[in-house]
């Protein structure tokens, strides 16, 4: 291992779901101790703290104030949903400068039982007309001008790649959440595991065409954690911790770069590309190479435009690739064998860190039933729509 | 006649309704909101330009489920005029995936929202299905 190398030392997910009886801080506690407990090392070991919390109400400091006040820096990261990968990347970054060797990141949501989380309300006209805000509106412009709801942009992003490159439908993003439904059965920290059948999937509540509720992701609550190490600090622990460690052979943040159209709908695919081509170019594996990857399906819709971002499939062809059963836990790339965002749940800011869990335990093969034999290369992917674009990819180690 | 006013300040009334954008001067980029600066050359210049009132649907979706007080469905899409892609509601067209698809043919359409305590009328866009 060379000395510049980040490693996961240790890291860990609560299970996802409901959780009426902890609050937040319970569940970052536990992901903290848990992830120190996996890596053998305790808070007095960590150099810099990098928290994420973007629904409020928690924060680095609190949960020092629980599980250890050592006086290392704080940073409170919000980067919409690319929150969690913002706060490892964050702890990473300090030992890449050489700040420290040791770091640990954190992600905790408690969004149970939320419900549209943009566009979720809507104030009453005022009985004057009055321009405000940049677009000079009168009155609010949701529903009005299009939509502000998450289902509804994302269900425009599938529907646009359709537009495209063709060959989608509602029954093609329907299958990719009974896909992600399917997967999750074998995931006992997954909010829901639940199979459903393509039928009930798609006469299920429709919420926005083609996205029915089954293929919308799951408002959670959960934690995760992780602690990372330089490649020279973990030199000089035990084997056995050398032996878990997982490399992070690439770790990449982006935003989405000026295109026509880009502040009309988002464009989740220009920094998903970009990010995508700078971790392959990082960690000098190419997408062939991937034993599975996590990505962030928020919305089944979203799935099917990230094989392709993600250079899984030739240019265009994700519904060609996702029909050839390429993404099942039995294909070419199995994606999402946790269930996904739209099974395991999305509690916004541990999604981040969650799915590094997911991709680090198969590679240390302590994935149980649902383990990837013999995966050695694997990528998690998050966006934070807005946007910001979180890629990193995981070796096994070589020891 | 009483007064009106659009819903947005890119939406230009009178006997030929139409949208307008603010075009950087520099790279030709165009944008609805109020400019600090281009986003795609960092230029400071802009004018304003007609947006076409023809355009193509280049995605939609049809919103079931949205916050108390919005009727729904409703259809949202994004509409290509010309190389200008637009944000808007899809109208006069019934909301269902039968009666809405990709690549339909559109043209803007604007209605009464209502008056206000002052009598003033509030005119809101969208685009219709060229018959």
């Amino acid at each position: 291992m060379a000395n510049d190398d980040i490693w996961i030392l240790g890291i860990y997910m609560t299970k996802f779901g409901k959780h009426p009886d902890k609050d937040k801080l319970d569940l970052s506690s536990e992901a903290a101790l848990g992830a120190l407990a996996d890596a053998g090392v305790t808070m007095k070991d960590i150099g810099i703290l990098a928290h994420g919390n973007l629904m409020g109400g928690a924060s680095g400091q609190t949960l020092q104030k629980q599980i250890g006040q050592t006086g290392i820096p704080v940073y409170n990261v919000a980067n919409a949903c690319a929150t969690g990968a913002t706060a490892l990347r964050t702890a990473i970054m300090a030992i890449k400068a050489g700040e420290v060797d040791m770091g640990l990141a954190v992600g905790v949501e408690k969004i149970a039982g939320a419900g549209l989380l943009a566009g979720g309300s809507r104030s009453a006209d005022k009985d004057e007309w009055e321009p405000n805000g940049r677009y000079g509106e009168i009155a609010a412009l949701d529903g009005r001008v299009g939509t502000e709801t998450m289902p509804g942009v994302f269900a425009q992003i599938g529907m646009e790649y359709g537009h495209k490159y063709g060959g989608t439908s509602f029954e093609l993003f329907a299958k990719i959440s009974e896909k992600n439904h399917a997967h999750s059965t074998l995931n006992d920290r997954a909010a829901y595991q639940k199979r459903f059948t393509l039928e009930e999937i798609m006469n299920d509540v429709m919420i926005a065409y083609p996205n029915t509720r089954p293929m919308c992701s799951a408002n959670c609550d959960g934690a995760a954690a992780a602690v990372v190490v330089s490649g020279s600090k973990l030199r000089t622990l035990s084997l056995e911790q050398q032996k878990r460690a997982v490399k992070v052979s690439a770790s990449i943040l982006t935003t989405d770069p000026w295109e026509e159209a880009c502040q009309v709908l988002p464009n989740v695919n220009t920094l998903t590309r970009d990010a995508a081509r700078q971790a392959y170019e990082q960690a000098g594996v190419g997408p062939e190479d991937l034993d599975l990857v996590e990505l962030h399906d928020c919305f089944a819709t979203a799935e099917l435009v990230h094989y392709d971002n993600l250079m899984l499939c030739p240019e265009g062809g994700a519904a060609d690739f996702f029909l050839s059963g390429a993404t099942w836990r039995d294909g070419k790339t199995p994606v999402n064998v946790s269930g996904g965002l739209e099974s395991k749940g999305h509690p916004i800011s541990a999604t981040g860190i969650a799915n590094i869990w997911e991709i680090a335990t198969h590679l240390r093969g302590e994935a149980g039933q649902r383990q990837i034999e013999g995966a050695k290369v694997g990528l998690a992917h998050v966006i934070g729509l807005g946007s910001a674009c979180g890629v990193h990819i995981l070796e096994k180690a070589a020891v | 006649m009483a007064a009106k006013i659009p819903l947005v300040d890119y939406l230009v009334l009178g006997d030929d309704p139409h949208l307008v954008a603010n075009e950087c001067t520099n790279c030709g980029a165009r944008f609805f909101d109020r400019r600090n600066a281009c986003a795609s050359c960092t230029g400071t210049g802009f004018r304003q330009v007609r947006v076409p009132n023809e355009g193509e649907v280049r995605s939609f979706t049809i919103v079931a489920y949205a916050a108390p007080g919005i009727p729904v469905p409703f259809v949202a899409a994004v509409v290509d005029c010309d190389g200008t892609s637009v944000k808007a509601n899809l109208v006069n067209v019934t909301p269902d995936p039968e009666h809405v698809s990709l690549g339909m043919k559109v043209k803007l359409a604007t209605y009464s929202m209502g008056v206000d305590s002052k009598g003033t009328e509030a005119i809101g866009f969208g685009y219709e299905p060229i018959a």
